[in-house]
């Protein structure tokens, strides 16, 4: 009984979750801020789904599996979502007009697409807008 | 009670899968679109996890960790396609 309550309890977070992950892919403004909602939520509530369900069989190779899913969504939804966002970035997504800072503003080499410390010449810069005044919600 | 509670978590993943859906319709850019189906497959990679314990059938956590593989290597080859391709 108080296992089947725990069980519960754990798969609805997850799905409360998962949920929010939805809601906020929907309705945030900007590509950036729709990534960090989707990949962190996304992924604890996988995690919380798949604890309660490793909970719910009781079983060493279940337990095994549910734990090696959760390491893998935990190691490879953070360099998923980091390769999306840098694709995106030299895309030239438009970032929200409410965004203060882009520290990544002219550190972008545009010819080989390297990260450096010093400001980039202006010949070689990557174009970003940063504001999109038409951005639909 | 049980089956209450079993019916709001099923809506609450769909309610999730209709959200997902709805940005890969008009995500106004192609970032936006693959964040959608990456979303999409975490949540099915939900679903079938709740199918498995909702008919106690274990062998459904194997699609699972497919699931879970085919995503990320979906994502990651979208991201080199959208990197090339500038």
């Amino acid at each position: 009984m108080l296992r089947e309550i725990l069980v519960m309890v754990l798969m609805i977070s997850g799905a409360l979750f998962m949920f929010l992950a939805g809601v906020g892919l929907l309705r945030m403004p900007d590509l950036f801020l729709r990534m960090s909602s989707t990949s962190k939520a996304g992924t604890l509530g996988a995690g919380l789904i798949l604890l309660g369900a490793a909970i719910h069989f009781d079983n060493f190779g279940i337990y095994t599996r549910a734990i090696a899913i959760i390491v893998f969504l935990m190691l490879t939804a953070p360099v998923a979502a980091h390769m999306i966002g840098r694709a995106a970035y030299f895309d030239g997504v438009p970032l929200w007009k409410g965004t203060v800072q882009d520290d990544l503003r002219g550190h972008y080499r545009a010819s080989t697409h390297a990260l450096e410390r010093t400001i980039v010449p202006e010949s070689d810069v990557l174009t970003t807008e940063t504001l999109g005044e038409d951005f639909d919600y | 009670m049980n089956e209450v509670l079993w019916n709001i978590l099923l809506a609450l993943l769909s309610a999730g899968l209709v959200f997902a859906f709805t940005r890969l319709a008009r995500g106004p850019h192609l970032p936006d679109r693959v964040i959608a189906l990456d979303l999409i497959s975490i949540l099915a990679m939900g679903f079938i996890v709740a199918y498995a314990v909702r008919f106690d059938q274990p062998v459904f956590l194997d699609v699972a960790i497919i699931l879970a593989i085919i995503s990320f290597l979906g994502t990651v080859a979208f991201a080199y396609y959208l990197e090339r391709r500038i």
